[in-house]
């Protein structure tokens, strides 16, 4: 379908998309085998400007927004997710700072992200912390001109890859959540370690490790923002990211049905190819259909996001939830439609069903985006009688 | 250091299918790409630049929609490119195409290297590069495999040959053609892609370049294609197999009994 990008987006696609086959493809699997960092495909990836697509010109990026963003990484993902989840953790990581930070905490960080010769990323969960972002348990203390970091972050993608964190720590823990301030903490501070990396069912090639604080002496400029708007910078980062975590869904489900379309039409059983059977046929239409509501939906929250609206979080979420349901089911069914062939790793779908899993877990499973997407909706019928309000 | 990077636009070889009643080549709605080898010389060049400075001008001869051929490597880095295009150059052979991006290299302001792929993936002569050298009566160093280092006004290289490699210092200004093991061409970045799409390339034509009516396009060109065919298709041969004794009996047996000796 034809979603009426401009040239400078397709451009992006394109120029995305051929990295996904000349630099990704061959290697995906060798990668998820090995569990190995893909840290070449990151180099190509910054060679080509692609880490900058969101962060505006002045910093050395694109000056594009969430949807040039998200467009690369639907290309990324049609290879694979665990690549392409390394490369939007450093989005992640960047939207704090792009957002929150001021001059010279955007001077010091967002060329280095832009260029791709630091990857950043986001250290918010905590073993006790998931869900409920007012469990945490990290604390930073002030002291004169610094803050004092201690506690452990766990599950953080691209941890001990890279270079710049923003972290969620509690400034006021009697206050909770309204407790909560963010920082920058580079790599290589003293009192800051990585745990072990995490042995996982999917995205196997992505890095997940704990970040370790033990009297982490930071400067107290590294504050983002002011204390206690640390969950508020965790909301409004998540809302930026969320189309993110879309995007993998609907370009992995992409890259599915590539697999199982072309094995079905070469697959031949009781005579002929597998893909005449209506069986399979209805499988594949509505793998195909579903995809493309949720690249609709994608597209839409994108443009929606980037006019810069007052609030996201619905959209974020209903975008989030939508596609990453869509990716779990249609790598599900690419492996029953290719059978046997498909359970096997000798074939790619069944590390898309693995890694498929993940993204209705992580940047807040799918039930708390249900949270998410009521609570919104509640609010704007707080107070509104009439059913059909005009206007 | 100033770098001039001659390129060729081909047809997409995995894409070429042949005419079978004309035995030519059918170029209808095959898509073209820079000749594969070119590549390397896209990616030397830069290379070259990006550790001794100066600039990369991309140089090709075509007509105009091989812009596109330009605007590719422009995507990759390089600085500026130069279409070479006239009616005129029409029906160029290897000889004529070679003195027509030497003139135009003439053109240039101060070239100190011409870099080319090693062949085209159409023609396949390998002698556009080497051509172009004697025009210019520079030297030149063909089937380039590792450029070791530019000093004292030479280039210091080494030549794949069938029996090994030279290590050459060649003095510039000078050519070299460069074969694949030489580097691994990279990706075009947004940036340049961006560029190279606003990118104004002159195109120089036969006047422009001050080119000797006598010596471009098919007047220039003596080389005369008689006939196009497509090789018969010979049928696997027999594998005579056994210690060499016995395939040695066996192989006389047949050469007598087809009776050629």
């Amino acid at each position: 379908m034809d979603y009426f990008l401009t040239e400078e987006q397709l451009m992006i696609r394109d120029l995305a998309a051929q990295i996904a086959r000349e630099k990704i493809l061959p290697v995906r699997a060798e990668l998820d085998e090995r569990e190995e960092f893909p840290s070449e495909v990151m180099k190509s990836l910054a060679d080509s400007d692609m880490f900058g697509l969101y962060i505006p010109e002045e910093y050395g990026g694109m000056g594009g927004g969430v949807l040039e963003n998200c467009i690369a990484i639907e290309q990324l993902s049609r290879a694979c997710i665990a690549v392409s989840v390394s490369f939007a953790a450093s989005g992640l990581g960047a939207y704090p700072i792009l957002l929150y930070g001021n001059e010279k905490q955007k001077e010091q960080t967002l060329p280095r992200v832009a260029s791709g010769k630091s990857l950043a990323a986001f250290g918010l969960t905590e073993a006790n912390a998931g869900s409920d972002a007012g469990g945490i348990q990290t604390t930073a203390v002030k002291d004169g001109d610094s803050y004092i970091l201690n506690g452990t972050k766990q599950w953080i993608t691209n941890g001990g890859e890279a270079d710049i964190y923003t972290v969620i720590a509690m400034t006021d823990r009697s206050r909770g959540a309204r407790g909560a301030s963010a920082f920058i903490v580079e790599k290589g501070t003293p009192g800051f370690g990585f745990g072990k990396k995490e042995k996982k069912m999917g995205i196997r090639a992505s890095a997940t490790r704990e970040l370790v604080f033990e009297d982490c002496r930071i400067p107290a400029g590294n504050l983002l923002g002011r204390e206690g708007l640390g969950f508020i910078i965790t909301m409004k980062t998540l809302d930026k990211s969320r189309p993110g975590i879309a995007a993998q869904g609907v370009g992995l489900a992409q890259g599915a049905i590539d697999e199982a379309a072309v094995y079905a039409k070469t697959r031949i059983q009781f005579g002929k190819p597998i893909s005449s059977q209506q069986a399979i046929q209805h499988m594949l239409a509505d793998m195909t259909t579903q995809t493309e509501a949720a690249r609709s939906l994608l597209y839409s929250v994108c443009k929606y996001v980037d006019g810069n609206p007052k609030s996201i979080s619905k959209e974020a979420a209903m975008v989030k939830l939508f596609a990453t349901d869509t990716a779990m089911r249609v790598t599900t069914d690419a492996v029953q439609v290719m059978g046997g062939y498909g359970y096997m790793r000798e074939y790619p779908v069944e590390k898309m069903m693995r890694d498929a899993k993940i993204l209705q877990i992580y940047e807040g499973t799918n039930q708390i985006q249900r949270n998410v997407i009521g609570l919104e909706l509640i609010k704007e019928y707080t107070g509104k009688k009439e059913p059909i309000a005009v206007g | 250091m100033n770098i001039v990077v001659c390129i060729k636009q081909v047809p997409d070889v995995a894409d070429v299918r042949i005419n079978p009643e004309t035995n030519t080549l059918i170029r209808d709605g095959v898509p073209s790409i820079v000749n594969p080898f070119d590549m390397y010389a896209i990616e030397e060049g830069i290379r070259l630049r990006e550790k001794h400075g100066g600039k990369v001008t991309v140089l090709t001869m075509g007509p105009p929609q091989a812009q596109a051929a330009l605007r590719e490597a422009v995507s990759m880095g390089a600085d500026e490119a130069v279409l070479v295009s006239d009616r005129e150059f029409a029906g160029s052979d290897t000889l004529a195409t070679s003195y027509t991006l030497a003139m135009a290299i003439r053109k240039i302001d101060s070239v100190d290297l011409v870099v080319c792929g090693k062949q085209a993936i159409d023609g396949d002569t390998a002698q556009v590069g080497p051509g172009i050298a004697e025009n210019l009566k520079w030297g030149f160093a063909a089937y380039v495999r590792k450029i070791d280092g530019v000093d004292d006004g030479a280039i210091l290289l080494e030549r794949l040959m069938d029996d090994g490699y030279d290590r050459l210092a060649v003095r510039l200004p000078a050519l070299i053609t460069v074969i694949k093991e030489i580097n691994t061409p990279r990706l075009p970045s947004l940036k340049g892609k961006m560029r190279a799409k606003k990118l104004e390339i002159p195109t120089w034509s036969a006047d422009d370049i001050a080119a000797d009516p006598e010596r471009i396009g098919l007047k220039g060109s003596p080389t005369w294609v008689s006939k196009i065919f497509t090789p018969q298709f010979r049928e696997k041969g027999e594998m005579i197999e056994g210690e060499p004794q016995v395939q040695v009996d066996k192989l006389v047996t047949e050469i007598i009994n087809m009776k050629v000796v």
